[in-house]
């Protein structure tokens, strides 16, 4: 019973809880705060079950896992389809994680206006939104799940925002959507050209067994490509996040970086490659000429910012980059890399939201220049952790964004065969070593950072201004994050080994490896 | 026996890390004891696997008989090695990495030189750091820095060693940029980490070549691999010049040297364990561990001998004109270092034993700086002299210091450096002949820049402010322990056949095969001129210095002192010009004004565009019912800042539906046609 129904309740959950938020008097607006909390943890508690059942339960850590399919729009042959593999597990439990961590966080602060009534069951739809995208295994319920997504971020953005909040809101609507329209296009010409069917499993094996024509597979693919694309963001379709990240609320910027991007990547990993294996081989050298060109132009961006949130924004534009070169060498070293690198930027990335915006509730500013330096003095711990977290989105081994970026890298050395066949191996060679400069300029906004913001003497109304330090309740929602960061380096076997069979498993179907 | 227990060597260090971070402050040493007492530990088991590794090489050697008389080692002979590890993680197909430990000679050698300089060190800094508003902090990153630079050293995976690489270069990050407060020092630790991370773009893509080439991260598999010699020439070339390009960051040679003498703003002891005997000799580690990688491939090799040449030359200059006394030692450094790198080009032995030996003579040198700047308040040789009096302890171990460095026989650096020479000589050839001369010259300069110092700074009358007097004795008695080993550690490889089997040469092989082919020889005509070249220097120094050293002869030679002190223009070019006028003032502007205008600006002309066009066609159209449409894509007007209110929004989802009408119709069409 569990194993069938298992997926499907901790994911609508949250939306239980959204329901039950919203039935809380207006004059008890508090109280939302608790009911998040206790769904959120209840949740996240579903989420560690569902992980350690795939280990102790019939899948035995490999294969689909509770799966359930269940008959939804016959007509089309749209089901709802669930279940859950070693890609998306590390995934899925990293969104009721967030999410946990920012119900916990807003016990400490949310923006303007207040009203955790609304923020809160915003927060939890979205938290079935992100956790449903994880799970589909129905191209329909997929896009549902895609799309149910943007509503209430949309709304956080756009209420909880900063100054431009209303534009940063409205754009990311619509840039969003105006790439999920062309993937929709795909999914369903996919339905007709294909065995009729939105099945994702049933595609992967018409993929494989090569139903679909190339002409038919570079349109499909050029369509879910831009569909995704827009989402991970890829150099150029990136224009949107610095927007999006620096206006929105703390916990709406932590769950944007932390999970949202990675539905992107993730589809590219479910969906992309293993329906449309041909087309894959020859969009690859593209998406991982994009990448290194988002690595290393992510960071130049970086280094001219002069608002610390719009900063960090920028630094996800280069992180994603390594995903998708991993991603784009087709090798199951390459997509393993991608997985942890995903993992690895939603904690770390997450972790530096949570921070910023935390720095900017007390300085009541973004500006570099205004907080002028010396957060080690006004705020030491809050300065340490910050370093801490920079120095780990820097790279540093053993920490996990290393992991991400350097395995990521030998896979560039080492990219699929069917792509080297096709005369691209100098070509990823070349894209491994821009690569590594890459990290040499993200260490240099980076560091330039911490000396702008952390470092030296802090000016005197900062240091009168006696600032609060990290406050309990902030450590609360940081310290799993700190702990997983340690423990994701410096054990890597936590998500390589979840990840391997399963990206093993959809390579070697592909058949490209 | 103890080598099965190397492990605990980098082990015991990353567990004083953790205590002293979670209760540092709370004892009575503020931290302190924690370290020493973790070093100490791990000092005691470098000892007894160093002894365990020389008397199995010993026993392999005594059998063979003087090197070089023998014509091959005798079958089943080994030199020693040990590989454990365990899998860390898996990272798809038969690719993984191996938490492992490998010791043999080299580790072994390495091991006692990190702990032995880290404990004088250790216990240095409770009298120099005395006071200190961040004191258990300071004990804590020297606690991680030995524990990373132990990883480094005994990792059996190129992944792992990559760690406690990267490791030692965020220690040292922070430790130059301890006293954080200062821009001075933020610039500085900046400089150093990200001029090293440049050349870690070349260490990260050589292990991945290497690795990718061989299908593992592991050493031996890639030594394997290469003996095997089923692998592409040009690939393998390519892979060990680009490892060059990550060891000439770290070991700050030419052209990467210039963030070394920056890196002195960090506290003394730092620069004496991280700056002067281990981590910058990390570069030269790597070459020595995949020592038979480069053999197989000429011109690697050739590049490191070229590369050392220069870099010994022009730092030695450098040094010459140097008032602050740190600086003058971190130039020496970066020479000295020169010679380790450009000796691997022809010999293992030469290049890892004089690494070896300056890693004592040079702590100890720094060290001695420490106690000097303590006593003088200030870094400027100009603002000390005199000091001999007053200070009996720090002169005679600076002195036998310098005396090792400058090579006379019979302290330390004399017979390290004889050997670099020697080998060179016997390799002849272009880069032999060049890593001879050069190497011949520079010795004549490490005698004039050290003689120069040593007057500037001990003779004469004290030119500073305030009364100096001798270090107190928690920073003296590090000072007599190192100046040992600067005295005698060099009879330890003397160049003598009979005594080889017992020898350096001998604890540190890695190959039996390799140790019968080059024997380590006296070359009595090279001895004599390198020790009249050094003498040479040390008199003409003296003549200069002994009578008036205030007015510094070489400070005042026109055009030849300005180069110099501008530090052949490198500094202006690497961080004026690249870092800071085309990076950061020009290209990243420019890929924000990419982003912001060309981007961003066709996104927002193309909406722009589409209502433009829906308004025309609301204008001639029909109203009614292309309404919806025109405002769904009129999302520019909402961008250029038109006040949106959130009752409209839900507009943008009925829209959404309207748009999603119209991509069915599209996809039916476009699947039909495919």
């Amino acid at each position: 019973m569990w194993e069938a129904s298992a997926l499907t309740i901790t994911v609508f959950l949250p939306l239980l809880g959204a329901a039950l938020i919203t039935l809380i008097p207006k004059a008890r607006e508090e109280l939302a705060k608790p009911v998040a909390l206790v769904v959120s943890l209840v949740a996240f508690a579903l989420s560690l079950a569902v992980l350690a059942g795939y280990y102790l339960g019939p899948a035995g850590g490999e294969g689909l896992a509770y799966q359930l399919r269940v008959d939804w729009i016959p007509i089309i042959d749209a089901s709802y389809h669930v279940a859950i593999d070693g890609i998306s597990l590390p995934l899925f439990v990293l969104s009721f994680l967030l999410t946990f961590l920012c119900a916990v966080y807003t016990f400490h602060h949310l923006e303007a206006p207040g009203r955790p009534k609304a923020f809160l069951s915003l927060m939890l739809l979205l938290q079935t939104g992100m956790a449903g995208t994880f799970v589909a295994f129905d191209l329909v319920l997929f896009f549902v799940f895609w799309e149910l997504v943007l509503v209430p971020m949309y709304f956080m953005i756009g209420i909880w925002g900063g100054p431009r909040r209303e534009y940063a809101a409205v754009k990311f609507f619509l840039y969003t959507l105006f790439g999920s329209v062309f993937m929709l296009v795909a999914f369903i010409a996919l339905y007709f050209a294909g065995p009729g069917t939105f099945d994702i499993v049933a595609l992967q094996e018409a993929g494989a067994a090569g139903e679909f024509g190339l002409t038919f597979q570079r349109l499909a693919f050029l369509g879910i490509f831009l569909g995704l694309a827009v989402k991970v963001p890829m150099w150029p379709f990136h224009t949107w996040l610095p927007d999006a990240h620096t206006e929105a609320p703390t916990v709406g910027s932590v769950l944007l970086a932390g999970i949202l991007l990675k539905m992107g990547t993730y589809g590219f990993v479910r969906i992309a490659l293993p329906i449309l294996p041909e087309a894959a081989v020859e969009y690859a050298p593209i998406i991982g000429a994009l990448a290194v060109i988002a690595i290393l132009y992510g960071a130049l961006c970086c280094l001219a910012q002069t608002d610390l949130k719009r900063l960090i924004a920028f630094s996800s534009v280069g992180h994603m980059g390594f995903v998708m070169l991993g991603i784009a060498t087709l090798t199951p070293v390459g997509v393993n890399a991608a997985i942890f690198g995903m993992i690895a930027h939603g904690i770390i990335t997450g972790m530096l939201f949570f921070v910023v915006g935390s720095i900017k509730e007390r300085y009541h500013t973004r500006a570099i220049a205004d907080i002028g330096g010396g957060v080690l003095q006004t705020m030491p711990r809050m300065g340490a952790v910050l370093t801490f977290v920079a120095i780990a989105s820097l790279g540093l081994p053993p920490l996990p964004g290393f992991w991400g970026e350097i395995v990521a890298l030998y896979a560039a050395f080492n990219p699929a065969p069917a792509l080297v066949d096709a005369g691209f191996l100098t070509f990823f060679r070349v894209l491994m070593v821009l690569g590594a400069i890459g990290t040499v300029l993200t260490a240099g906004y980076f560091l330039n950072m911490l000396q702008r913001v952390t470092l030296g003497t802090a000016p005197a109304r900062w240091r009168e201004a006696e600032l609060r330090d990290i406050s309990a309740i902030e450590w609360g929602a940081w310290s799993p994050l700190l702990v997983m960061t340690v423990a994701l380096g410096v054990v890597p076997v936590l998500v390589f080994g979840i990840t391997d069979p399963a990206v093993s498993a959809v390579l070697t179907a592909l058949g490209v490896s | 026996m103890f080598s099965e227990w190397a492990w605990l060597i980098p082990a015991l260090p990353a567990l004083s890390v953790l205590i002293i971070v979670f209760s540092g402050r709370a004892l009575p040493w503020k931290g302190a004891e924690v370290g020493i007492v973790a070093l100490l530990a791990s000092l005691g088991l470098s000892l007894g696997v160093a002894w365990e590794v020389f008397s199995h090489n010993a026993g392999v050697t005594q059998g063979i008989g003087p090197a070089g008389d023998a014509d091959a080692a005798p079958a089943g002979a080994e030199a020693f090695l040990l590989e454990r590890g365990l899998t860390l993680t898996p990272l798809g197909g038969d690719l993984a990495v191996e938490l492992g430990m490998r010791v043999d000679g080299l580790a072994a050698m390495m091991f006692v030189l990190v702990t032995a300089v880290s404990l004088m060190v250790h216990i240095y800094s409770t009298g120099y750091m005395h006071g200190d508003a961040r004191y258990t902090y300071f004990f804590a990153l020297l606690s991680l820095f030995s524990f990373s630079m132990l990883l480094l050293v005994i990792a059996s995976d190129l992944l792992v060693l990559l760690v406690g690489w990267e490791l030692v270069g965020i220690c040292s990050y922070l430790l130059i940029g301890f006293w954080w407060e200062d821009k001075h020092n933020q610039d500085a630790s900046i400089k150093a980490f990200l001029t090293t991370k440049l050349g870690d773009v070349g260490l990260v893509v050589g292990i991945m070549a290497l690795a990718g080439m061989f299908g593992t991260f592991s050493i031996q598999g890639v030594l394997d691999g290469v003996a095997a010699g089923d692998h592409s020439q040009a690939l393998l070339t390519f892979a060990l010049l680009a490892l060059i390009l990550g060891a000439v960051g770290k070991s700050a040679q030419f052209p990467l040297h210039t963030w070394l003498p920056d890196a002195m703003a960090g506290p003394t002891p730092v620069s004496a364990l991280i700056h002067a005997a281990t981590m910058v000799t990390a570069g030269v580690f790597i070459v020595a561990r995949l020592f038979p990688a480069y053999q197989a491939a000429p011109v690697a090799q050739g590049t490191l001998a070229i590369i050392g040449a220069i870099t010994l030359v022009m730092a030695g200059l450098l040094a010459l004109v140097q008032t602050d006394l740190k600086r003058v030692l971190a130039y020496s450094t970066v020479s000295q270092l020169g010679y380790m790198m450009a000796a691997l080009s022809f010999s293992y032995v030469a290049g890892v034993f004089h690494l070896f030996t300056h890693g004592f003579f040079k702590a100890l040198l720094f060290l001695g700086a420490g106690s000097v700047i303590h006593a003088a308040h200030s870094n400027h040789m100009t603002e000390m002299g005199g000091l001999r009096r007053v200070m009996p302890v720090t002169f005679w171990t600076f002195l036998a210091g310098s005396l090792a460095l400058i090579a006379i026989p019979p302290l330390a650096g004399f017979w390290s450096k004889d050997e670099i020479l020697v080998a060179a000589l016997e390799a002849g050839g272009y880069t032999g002949t060049v890593v001879l001369v050069l190497g011949a010259l520079g010795g004549l300069i490490t005698a004039f820049y050290m003689t120069r110092a040593l007057y500037l700074v001990f003779a004469g009358e004290f030119r500073g402010h305030g009364h100096p007097h001798e270090s107190e004795p928690a920073m003296t008695a590090p000072l007599i322990a190192l100046a040992i080993p600067a005295v005698a550690i060099g009879w330890i490889n003397l160049p003598f056949p009979a005594l080889q089997p017992l020898s350096l040469s001998s604890w540190v092989m890695f190959d039996v095969d390799y140790w019968v082919a080059n024997p380590v020889e006296l070359n009595a005509v090279v001895a004599v001129i390198a020790t009249v070249l050094a003498l040479a220097g040390v008199l003409a120094a003296r003549a200069i210095y002994r009578e008036a050293p205030e007015r510094d002869p070489l400070l005042h030679l026109g055009l030849l002192t300005h180069v110099l002190q501008r530090r052949y223009y490198l500094d202006d070019l690497y961080t004026d010009l690249i870092a800071r006028t085309a990076v950061r003032d020009k290209l990243a502007p420019a890929a924000v004004w990419f982003s912001d205008r060309v981007l961003d600006g066709a996104v927002y002309w193309s909406g722009r565009g589409t209502y433009e066009l829906g308004q025309g066609l609301y204008a001639t159209g029909d109203q009614r019912g292309i309404d919806g449409a025109v405002n769904g894509l009129g999302l520019s007007a909402l961008w250029s800042g038109a006040r949106m209110r959130l009752a409209q929004s839900g507009n943008v989802q009925l829209y959404a539906g309207a748009l999603f009408i119209g991509v069915f119709v599209l996809a039916v069409v476009f699947a039909s046609g495919a």
